[in-house]
């Protein structure tokens, strides 16, 4: 009971965890695990609650139904998994600014709101133009040594590491 | 392979939640679903993030390779193009790096307590994928087909036995995880 108290794991015993655990989801469910589609379907289900049936009718939403679906609740999982795991351990904290960024551009929530809001929004525009995220493509696809998830990965990367040198720059 | 497991909808919807339960409970555990440790990857001085894909990426493949082998699990690789992996993986890497969080991590940092991650992120990720849809019938028709190549894989693209990749990219990576930590990152 102790190890499931520790605030942190080695990082390696996680990844292998990670990999056993796409080994159950293959398995199981003949499923690569993969996150961004969830958001994609939330998102219909959102506009539906607006527009109606009629968003059903997206081309899009005609290849991702706006439905709960097996990512959906993997999804959520990883909401309740990350809640139990630092709730175990006491790392639950609420936080409104994260203290690397607070370090470098200040306390105030409404700039960093902002610059999430951004990235939020690049980041699901980008994973449902790229097909995948980190996890469906830099984990899930290059373990099935995948070339899409391969270039993918690499340029989530390129993309991230530019942009975080752009931001934190001396 | 289990195809009456599969098709049973309600026990996969259990199946998927109870992965996501143990996926999200690993990532908290390794740590990524904080900013600083992402931030820490992006900016090349705490290598967490990749300690922890590459390692999944080496154990998962040689199971599901051998799951594969024995006829108990199918390969569903993406396909993709120039124009839908390179362009829509430098879009994703600016909300990596302006966020500090990705698709997954994000539900994650939620669940530890994190603010900016649930009114920012999970706001800001809700609109995004609502654009894309709104844009893709357009985006479809004028980028993403551009430099087509499908659902190949490596063994398929060389033409090799995938065995023939898994052993030296699986010592590849041990390899470079070792000069990682080696240098102290």
């Amino acid at each position: 009971m102790d190890w499931f108290m520790m605030e942190r794991w080695s990082p390696y015993v996680v990844g292998v965890g990670i990999g056993v655990l796409s080994w159950i989801t293959f398995f199981l469910s003949d499923k690569p695990i993969g996150c961004s589609t969830a958001f994609s379907r939330t998102s219909g289900m959102l506009e539906r609650l607006f527009r109606g049936d009629r968003v059903k009718e997206k081309a899009y939403y005609k290849k991702f139904s706006p439905e709960v679906d097996w990512e959906w609740m993997l999804v959520l999982g990883v909401f309740l998994g990350a809640l139990i795991s630092a709730l175990l351990s006491g790392s639950f904290r609420i936080i409104w600014v994260p203290s690397r960024w607070e370090s470098a551009f200040g306390p105030s929530f409404s700039l960093r709101w902002v610059v999430s809001l951004i990235g939020g929004v690049f980041l699901g525009f980008g994973a449902r133009w790229a097909g995948g995220c980190t996890s469906g493509h830099g984990i899930s696809g290059t373990l099935q040594l995948a070339v899409s998830s391969w270039l993918a990965a690499i340029c989530f990367f390129i993309g991230g590491i530019f942009t975080a040198l752009m931001l934190y720059r001396p | 392979m289990l195809r009456r497991v599969h098709e049973k909808k309600k026990l996969q919807l259990g199946i998927g939640f109870g992965a996501g339960i143990l996926f999200g409970f690993l990532l908290q555990k390794g740590g990524v679903t904080n900013y600083d440790v992402i931030l820490g990857q992006l900016l090349l001085t705490d290598f967490t993030v990749v300690k922890i894909m590459l390692s999944a990426m080496i154990t998962g493949m040689v199971g599901v390779y051998l799951l594969r082998s024995l006829g108990l699990a199918a390969l569903h690789p993406k396909p993709g193009s120039f124009g839908s992996t390179v362009i829509g993986g430098l879009l994703f890497g600016v909300g990596f790096g302006l966020l500090g969080y990705c698709p997954g991590t994000l539900a994650g940092a939620v669940g530890q307590g994190a603010l900016d991650a649930f009114l920012g992120g999970i706001i800001g990720i809700l609109i995004g994928t609502g654009l894309f849809a709104q844009f893709f019938p357009t985006l479809e028709k004028k980028i993403l087909n551009k430099g087509f190549w499908g659902e190949v894989t490596w063994p398929e693209l060389l033409r090799v036995n995938p065995w023939g990749l898994i052993l030296p990219i699986t010592l590849g990576i041990s390899l470079l995880l070792f000069w990682i930590e080696t240098s102290g990152r």
